[in-house]
Parts: C-alpha cells; structure tokens; sequence
C-alpha cells in the first residue's frame, strides 16, 4: 500500500460543480464504505451494490471530468477483492475500466490483477493504454510486456510520462533499446519522423550508444 | 450547422464516415443498439457489442470530435430467439452506465408474442432506470405496427412524452402526433423516406419534437443525410432556427430526459498524427 489514489476527497470536493455533487458523494463514499466492511457475498452476476451502481454513475452526477477521481475514491474506500475488481473492470464501460487500473496500486499487493493490466494493453484505447502503464504495471509488469508497453505508447501517441518509473526501468535495458532503434529504422525507412519520446526513452536506456549512425 | 444525428450504427461505419459528418457539422449522435445482419447466437455475442458502444466506438468518435452516446436493448428481431432473450435478464447493469441515454431499439419486427414480452419488458425497464425509450416502428405492414406500439407504450409506466417513434413517414405520422410521443424519420437513400418527402411532412406538421436520423448502418445508407435534410430544409424557406430546432435541439431535449447527455468533446484540432485510429497496423 504504498500509492495514494491520485487525488484526495478535499481536491475532489473543490472541483465539484455544486453542493448537490458534494452530497451525492458523501452518500456515495458511505456505501463505499458499508461494503468495505460488510462480509464478502457471492455476488449474482448482474445485480450490483449500490455503491457500484455510484462507481457507474459517477460522470453524471460529478461531471466527466471529475468522473475518474470520483471512481478512484469509491474504490479505495469500498476495498473490493480481486474478483469484485476484476468484475468492476470486465462489466465496465471504458471509464470505468480506466478507474480500476488507476486504483490498483491502492488496491491490490503483488502481481494478482496483472491480466487487467494486459487487458488494457491490448486495446486500442489511448485512454485504456495511458492508465495501464501507471504504478502498479511498473511494479508488475513483467520485462516483455513492460517493454511492448512502452512501444505500444509510441505507436499510439501516449505520452510517456504515463509510464510510471520510466527512468528506473528502462536503466540498463538493452533489449528495450535494440526494439526502440528497431522502431527507429522503420519510422525513417517510411520517410517518418522519430517521436521525441523515443529518443527520449532511448538516452533512458544508456543504450544509446548502439544506435545507428544514419539514424 | 450544428448536427446531432439521434440514430445512426456506427460501428458499422469506418473513419472516413466520421471524418465526413464532423465536415457537415455533425457534432453529437446516439447509437442505438440493434442487429448486426449476422443473427447471434449467444448473450455473450451482445454483451462484447453493448461494451463496444460503451468503449471502443465513443473513443473513435472522440477521435473526429464528436460525441458519442448510445441506446441499448434486445433489438425486436433477436427477440424472437429463446438463445438471446436471456440479454433481457442482463440490461440492467448496462443501463446504470452514463453514456447510456435510452432503452433502444426496441419496437415490432414481425408482432410476434415474444416481441409483445420484450418490448413491454423493455418499457418498464426504461421507466425503472429514469430512461426515455427509442422505439422502432416495423418496416413492413407498418400502419399496424404502429397502432399496436402506440397501445403498447400508452399501457406502459413510461409517459409518451418520454417516448420516440422512429421510422415515420406519411402514412404513419398522424397517428404518431396524436400519441404525444417524439418523431423520428430515417432519411434513407432509396425509397423509404427522402430529404423532400422530409420536406414536404415538415411543412405540413410543423417542426415540433421532429427528430431527422440518417439510421446509417451496414446496407445502404447514407450517414450525411441529415446534413442533407438541414440543406433542402433551407432550400425550402425554412429558417436556420428551423433547422437548429430539427437537427439539434430537438435530439437534444430528447436524449437529454435521461440527465446524462455530455456534449463537449475538444475539437480534432487537438489530436495529433500518431493517433492509434488514424494509424492502422497496430
Ligand atoms: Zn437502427
């Protein structure tokens, strides 16, 4: 437990649009947190607590902007399990699922929910992608799903600072820098320009040496 | 023109259809859930296309600038199925999501009984989660088709006011009125309903709760109708506040009964060339 959700009930409180929000949350957050403490239930397939009916709602009555916080909040006071998260995740809209992989490092210990990371990483959402490569896929992610992460980045325009400990990673990495000048070759065979970024995680690696000259 | 297109499939459609509508001013749209052609054989099947309308397709959208939002249901056609009625059993959990703005398509195909169930189902479920409801009209023997929803709807817990009607035209329009419900028109680009027919309805009904569709999906059809609508609208005489009223601020006020309608999305201005719709091969 050593990540803190990305922003804390008073941040939230200040962004939300009225007293009728604030409300709805305090109401939200107490559901959160009565589950917390009630004895795990098999759930039934579709019928849900209420406080995940809030995890749902939360756009509409906090705004989309604050709909990510909202979530990450709820689950951090509900403490759901594995199977509950991984539920949450797989009946989730895309918001939704970008929540959950937001509050794993709260959430979970050790590598158990990595397949909602590889989910992710397998989709094409940009959205999906940027919050799979947080905390918790740095302290989990294995080295070639860390580094196809990385590249997946690339190729989809995620900014690399949603990698979560990127220097540290990447330090020393020669297979990850081999992929990046790989990547490299083609993006200039193609007549394209090498994203900053690369080049970036490129110097990260200390590998930098190995890249060809005429690139 | 501001254009909010209050049914069109999506999914069926590639990036150079949204590139198309946000050039004619298309800046928001529902996509109901319905069939795929392909009849499905598993709940399973409708579940993976419920989360896609709640995913992958908002973020294409996205993309060009133009908001997404959906409508989802057991369409009338797979109701016919017992493989797939037990979806029926699973909507609710979808229709708790924010970007969901109605119980929709549901409506007659063939007025089978298993289509009475659901569509009555349906309807209290639209009343049960807050939802207005999209209900289609049959494509054929459609005067009777759309008598028998009226009763239906007008038997549900879901006020006419909350309901539209969609696939009008001529000969059922009338009696759509009369039941207080919206109206919706699917401007297709053969025989069904044309821009000038669309035309001619608006000046003999008037404006009010008329909803303009282009219904694009996998056969033929056009997604820059409603564009097209707004263009003879104008040819015609009638005002840019006409036209503002049918092509925006009437699916507005509609969708906008569910309270969960978020219409700004950045401009594509933003986006840039590495963005992973635009570039295929990853
Ligand atoms: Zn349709």
């Amino acid at each position: 437990m050593t990540q803190t959700p990305p922003r804390t009930r008073a941040d939230v409180d200040a962004r939300l649009d009225d007293d009728i929000a604030r409300a709805w949350l305090d109401e939200a957050l107490a559901e959160a947190a009565g589950a917390a403490k009630a004895l795990p239930t098999a759930p039934s397939p579709y019928t849900a607590h209420s406080w995940e009916l809030c995890f749902a709602a939360a756009g509409r009555h906090c705004g989309e902007d604050n709909a990510d916080a909202v979530r990450t909040l709820l689950l951090v006071e509900a403490r759901p399990g594995l199977d509950t998260l991984t539920r949450l995740y797989q009946q989730g809209s895309a918001a939704e699922r970008r929540a959950v992989l937001q509050a794993l490092p709260a959430l979970v210990d050790g590598p158990c929910a990595v397949h909602l990371v590889d989910d992710a990483l397998r989709t094409n959402d940009t959205r999906l992608v940027s919050a799979a490569v947080g905390p918790y896929a740095a302290a989990h992610l294995g080295p070639h799903a860390w580094r196809h992460a990385v590249l997946k980045c690339l190729f989809t325009g995620v900014p690399l600072d949603a990698v979560a400990d990127l220097a540290v990673r990447a330090a020393g990495d020669a297979e990850l820098a081999r992929m990046l000048i790989d990547y490299a070759a083609e993006r200039s065979a193609a007549g394209r320009d090498i994203p900053h970024d690369l080049d970036r995680v490129l110097t990260l690696t200390g590998e930098k040496s190995q890249r060809p000259q005429e690139l | 023109m501001r254009i909010f297109d209050p049914h069109v499939h999506m999914t069926s459609r590639t990036t150079d259809d949204y590139e198309a509508m946000y050039a004619a001013g298309v800046r928001a749209l529902v996509e109901p859930s319905f069939w795929l052609g392909q009849p499905r054989t598993s709940p399973a099947s409708f579940f993976d296309y419920f989360d896609a309308l709640l995913g992958w397709e908002p973020f294409r959208a996205a993309q060009y600038g133009i908001a997404h939002h959906c409508t989802v249901a057991l369409n009338p056609k797979e109701a016919n199925d017992p493989r797939c009625t037990p979806v029926l059993d699973a909507l609710p959990r979808y229709l708790v999501k924010d970007s969901v703005v109605a119980v929709g398509e549901i409506g007659y195909d063939s007025m089978t009984p298993a289509e009475d169930t659901a569509l009555a189902a349906q309807l209290q479920l639209a009343a049960d989660h807050g939802l207005p409801a999209l209900v289609h009209t049959p494509h054929r023997d459609k005067r009777a088709g759309l008598r028998r929803t009226v009763d239906v709807v007008r038997e549900s817990n879901l006020s006419m006011e909350r309901v539209l009607l969609d696939h009008l035209n001529e000969t059922t329009v009338k009696h759509a009125i009369d039941s207080g419900c919206w109206l919706g028109f699917s401007i297709y680009p053969d025989t069904k309903m044309d821009e000038d027919r669309m035309v001619r309805i608006l000046r003999t009904y008037g404006t009010e709760k008329v909803l303009v569709n282009s219904a694009a999906d996998w056969g033929r059809s056009d997604p820059l109708k409603t564009r097209k609508v707004g263009d003879a609208m104008l040819a015609a005489g009638f005002t840019e506040d006409d036209v503002d009223q049918v092509l925006w601020r009437n699916p507005v006020s509609f969708y906008g009964l569910s309270g969960r309608l978020q219409l700004d999305v950045p401009k594509p201005e933003s986006l840039h060339e590495g963005n992973s719709v635009l570039r295929s091969g990853e």
